[in-house]
């Protein structure tokens, strides 16, 4: 089985993986420990950089007792020699049980996939998809608001290229949240994924204005302004530092809102946000271990 | 007596109903791009009438009969296009083309950043969510074929 896209799980999957995830928080902790994965070997291909991601697929394989081998730096690899992902993807499969891929073209990891007879899991594939993080993203909510339905989730920032924002947009509304989308328009969320929410039976909202939509808000989900994935610098220099979230902000919100956000983030969220009952990115960032316990778990067949 | 704006053809292929405006597409779908391919008259009507509905083009091409390739791509930019292959002056084969359910090789992504735009040792593929008319997406990078007919290889 691959993860390459949120759409390779079905809603039931969905939920057994948030569910599998709920019990792997003690492992997670380190509270508890695990030998399920004992004797498998994950490996990991960042193509990219990544912080996040890549430690916490590291820290959910060992928290299960498995091990990583890991490609190293591309630059210092075979890849700097002109090798095809095609036949990297061939050599890494036979030394390893399971291969998590990061890579800057979008379907790199469906191209891994087909290459690989292991299970591949897609850590984000450009300005493509970005599955683990949707999953960890809908955990957090789940954990904290218990119940999805009519939930009034509001996305903010670069919803153009942002990758998670996407099939996180669309996994949301097939599970009966209202959905705002507040960008300026040269970064709001393309038609083709407002098309797929309406056709989960979502009716989203199109605004620029943030401190319109902040009020009735239970969960504000703020992305960054990804200056990589601009074409134009000078694009990027109109739109960016356009939205930040701070007290000043929040005070219009309902005391229970939760702020998310994938980080890493520069300056669209204040640091004095960071100590308010509001801010919940840390956690976010931890509920990644539980969950690719979970999906390494689930994907491996281990016992847990 | 009846005005013919264009002659019957002797032996050949008449690709009719072909969606207005799409007649040059399919000529360089045929190779009439490529100099020196073609050896005999191919006569083009663009914009006119159809008994089916509304207005098409047509397409005759003289002594030859399309080879598979070429009708399959033809059915990705005019999926209403009939086939005729004329011998001695009478329609001896009709058929409409037919559009697939995948289409594997055939076109190129237009992502740009698609990983099968790079030199991997995979041909693109596409699969086919809407039919008429013709709606593509990649399975690699699972985006929208724009243009299809400037993508065709």
């Amino acid at each position: 089985m691959d993860i390459v896209s949120i759409r390779d799980l079905s809603r039931e999957q969905i939920e057994q993986v948030l569910e599998r995830s709920e019990r792997m928080i003690p492992y997670a902790r380190g509270e508890m420990s695990s030998k399920a994965l004992d004797g498998k070997i994950l490996a990991t291909l960042f193509f990219e950089p990544s912080t996040r991601t890549r430690m916490s697929f590291e820290s959910a394989m060992m928290r299960l007792g498995g091990r990583i081998t890991d490609l190293g730096v591309p630059s210092m690899s075979s890849i700097s020699k002109g090798e095809s992902l095609a036949d990297t993807i061939r050599m890494v499969e036979v030394y390893s049980d399971i291969i998590v891929i990061r890579h800057p073209r979008e379907g790199a990891a469906r191209l891994a996939a087909r290459f690989s007879s292991k299970p591949v899991i897609n850590a984000g594939d450009g300005a493509g998809q970005h599955p683990t993080q949707t999953l960890l993203d809908l955990f957090t909510i789940k954990r904290i608001k218990k119940d999805f339905d009519k939930l009034k989730v509001v996305m903010v920032g670069d919803l153009k290229y942002g990758r998670t924002v996407h099939s996180m947009a669309e996994a949301l509304s097939s599970f009966g949240v209202e959905l705002t989308f507040v960008a300026p328009a040269a970064l709001q969320m393309p038609k083709e994924t407002v098309k797929q929410v309406e056709k989960a039976g979502g009716k989203p909202k199109l605004t620029n204005r943030l401190e319109e939509t902040i009020a009735d808000a239970d969960v504000l989900y703020v992305t960054r302004i990804q200056k990589e994935r601009f074409p134009d610098l000078a694009e990027y220099q109109k739109v960016a530092g356009m939205y930040r979230v701070d007290k000043r902000l929040l005070r219009e919100a309902k005391s229970d809102l939760i702020v998310m956000h994938p980080l890493p983030r520069v300056d669209e969220i204040d640091p004095e946000v960071d100590d308010t009952q509001h801010a919940k990115y840390f956690e976010q960032a931890f509920n990644g271990v539980p969950v690719r316990m979970a999906l390494l778990n689930l994907v491996l067949g281990g016992e847990l | 007596m009846k005005e013919f704006k264009v002659t019957p053809i002797r032996n050949g292929t008449v690709i009719d109903h072909i969606d207005c405006g799409m007649a040059l597409k399919v000529l360089r779908i045929i190779g009439m791009t490529d100099g020196g391919k073609v050896q005999s008259p191919v006569s083009v009507l663009m914009h006119v009438p159809s008994k089916k509905e509304g207005w098409k083009d047509v397409v005759k091409v003289e002594d030859r009969e399309l080879d598979p390739k070429e009708v399959d791509k033809i059915a990705l930019i005019a999926p209403k296009a009939t086939i005729n292959i004329i011998r001695d002056f009478n329609v001896a084969e009709k058929y409409s083309v037919r559009m697939p359910e995948r289409v594997v090789g055939k076109a190129r992504c237009s992502n740009p950043n698609c990983i099968t735009n790079q030199s991997e040792p995979v041909e693109p593929e596409f699969v086919v969510e809407s039919k008429d008319p013709p709606v593509l997406r990649c399975v690699y990078c699972d985006r929208q074929l724009d243009d299809i007919a400037g993508n065709l290889l």
